[in-house]
């Protein structure tokens, strides 16, 4: 099977990018190296493309309400051109895909979705879609690009006449010329430093990538996904496939801050409810390593020999510099400071639970 | 990518240098190079008694876990302790820093193993 290519293909290769097959997408897993790269973004800037991301939109008058049946968050309070992120649930609390929702206006919803979820999630949505509304895979309409780090917002702000500090956290400008391109412009990202996300017609991608470069000349630098994963993981954002599944719920995964169970109705409320009120059997914990080794996603967990759960991510976080994880356990074992064991290559390694040792994120959030 | 004259090669892309009945035993360029940063090495124990083909390291790298295999038998004699706190060496440098040094039992076995030149041919085949 040929692999697809985003907009940006062309750069990935202009730029020296090492291309890997990432859920069917060709997309760069690095340039000049993924610990440099995530050191870049932490202290400078980074540009990446997420192209391959999904948009779909929702439109009609009861686009909004449709949007709340469908998600755990509270989307009725948006303002409009306010985003907030949730999780789309099936009935039993698993989750279908977790996703940013833009609110244009009450008839005009957009969702940004896993790239990997995108099919999936689109039959998902057409499926349970209330008769008045028009659900729109506009994925291939849009490339996007995202500026994060220290530095973004005085780098974009070169080739924007638009005051960008204007775009507050978690809201977006849909009539942004940047370069003088049109784009819709958000602050989100997935890195824990401040930032942008950028959506803009396929065809302007390259170009404003170039741009994007050369107004940030040495403060930016191009990043692949192996510095996607580290950073997003040490601000402890959750990735579908490893801390949120199907058959992981958002109160197992530590996300109740995103689910609203009050008033409004939603698909799978009535199994988060129920699960809320008899504490989840399982519950997302931190943890650090005591022995050697570097923890990795699906490595079993184990207290006194006997299997209490399994690691979702883990990995050498460059910006702490030791092996930290997360790991999704019994509740029971919950304990901060109690020692468990990852098994790694068939031998037991101490760690230790901890609580609070992941990065502080720099977004402007206050 | 760099391929020294004076080493021997394997498949798995290991060097070894002999010296006498003793090889040292280390990472290639290009499997430095297509590891990309080396955050961790699992270092074999002394006095292991190994077989040819056995597992006695693991190198990992932020994205990939991968396993060195012994390219000779016999016993580990030394293993470099400076990479359990600097694995980036291994990125830096990979042929001054070894990953460990056997004491090998059947010499013969070394007929086994790439010169450079069939080593190069062969780097130039997996790309």
């Amino acid at each position: 099977m040929s692999l697809k290519q985003t907009p940006l293909y062309q750069m990935h290769q202009k730029y020296g990018g090492k291309i890997i097959d990432f859920g069917g997408w060709a997309l760069p897993v690095q340039f000049a190296g993924i610990i440099k790269e995530h050191h870049m973004v932490r202290q400078k800037a980074g540009l990446f493309d997420v192209s391959h991301m999904g948009e779909i939109s929702i439109k009609g008058i009861r686009a909004l309400e449709f949007t709340r049946y469908l998600v755990t968050n509270d989307v009725k309070t948006l303002q409009d051109r306010q985003i907030i992120y949730a999780l789309m649930c099936y009935p039993d609390g698993g989750v279908v895909d977790d996703l940013l929702v833009y609110k244009f206006s009450n008839e005009k919803i957009f969702l940004v979705v896993n790239a990997a979820n995108l099919d999936k999630d689109f039959a998902w949505i057409k499926e349970h879609a209330f008769s008045d509304v028009e659900v729109e895979n506009l994925s291939d309409r849009y490339a996007q690009l995202a500026v994060q780090g220290p530095e973004a917002e005085r780098i974009l702000q070169k080739i924007s006449d638009t005051d960008l500090s204007s775009i507050k956290f978690f809201w977006f400008n849909p009539e942004v010329k940047i370069a003088g391109v049109e784009c819709i412009v958000s602050r989100t990202g997935y890195t824990g430093e401040d930032g942008f996300e950028i959506y803009v017609s396929p065809d302007k991608a390259s170009y404003l990538w170039e741009e994007i470069l050369e107004a940030g000349g040495e403060d930016i630098a191009p990043i692949g996904l192996g510095a996607r994963d580290t950073l997003r993981f040490e601000a402890k954002l959750p990735l579908y496939g490893q801390e949120l599944d199907k058959d992981i719920t958002p109160l197992e995964a530590g996300l109740g801050f995103f689910v609203k169970l009050q008033d409004d109705d939603f698909i799978g409320k009535e199994a988060l409810v129920k699960q809320k009120q008899a504490n989840p059997g399982r519950v997302l914990v931190e943890f650090e390593m005591v022995g050697k080794g570097i923890p990795r996603s699906h490595y079993e967990v184990e207290k006194d020999g006997a299997n209490i759960g399994w690691v979702t991510t883990g990995a050498h976080a460059p910006t702490m510099n030791r092996a930290i994880g997360l790991a999704l356990i019994k509740r029971e074992f919950n304990l901060p400071g109690e020692e468990i064991d990852i098994i790694i290559r068939n031998k037991a390694v101490k760690a230790r639970i901890a609580k609070g040792i992941f990065y502080n994120k720099n977004t402007k959030s206050k | 990518m760099n391929i020294p004259k004076d080493l021997l090669y394997t498949s798995e892309h290991e060097w070894i240098r002999v010296d006498g009945d003793q090889v040292y035993l280390g990472i290639t360029d290009y499997a430095q190079h297509h590891l990309g940063d080396i955050v961790f090495v699992e270092l074999p124990e002394l006095d292991t008694e190994v077989v040819t083909g056995d597992s006695i390291a693991v190198v990992e790298s932020v994205k990939a876990v991968s396993s060195i295999y012994s390219p000779v038998s016999g016993t580990v004699m030394e293993n470099n302790e400076e990479l359990e706190d600097s694995p980036e060496l291994l990125n830096e440098d990979p042929y001054t820093n070894h990953i460990a040094v056997i004491n090998m039992s059947n010499p013969d076995e070394l007929e086994d193993l790439m010169s450079p030149a069939d080593y190069e041919a062969f780097c130039a085949e997996q790309e």
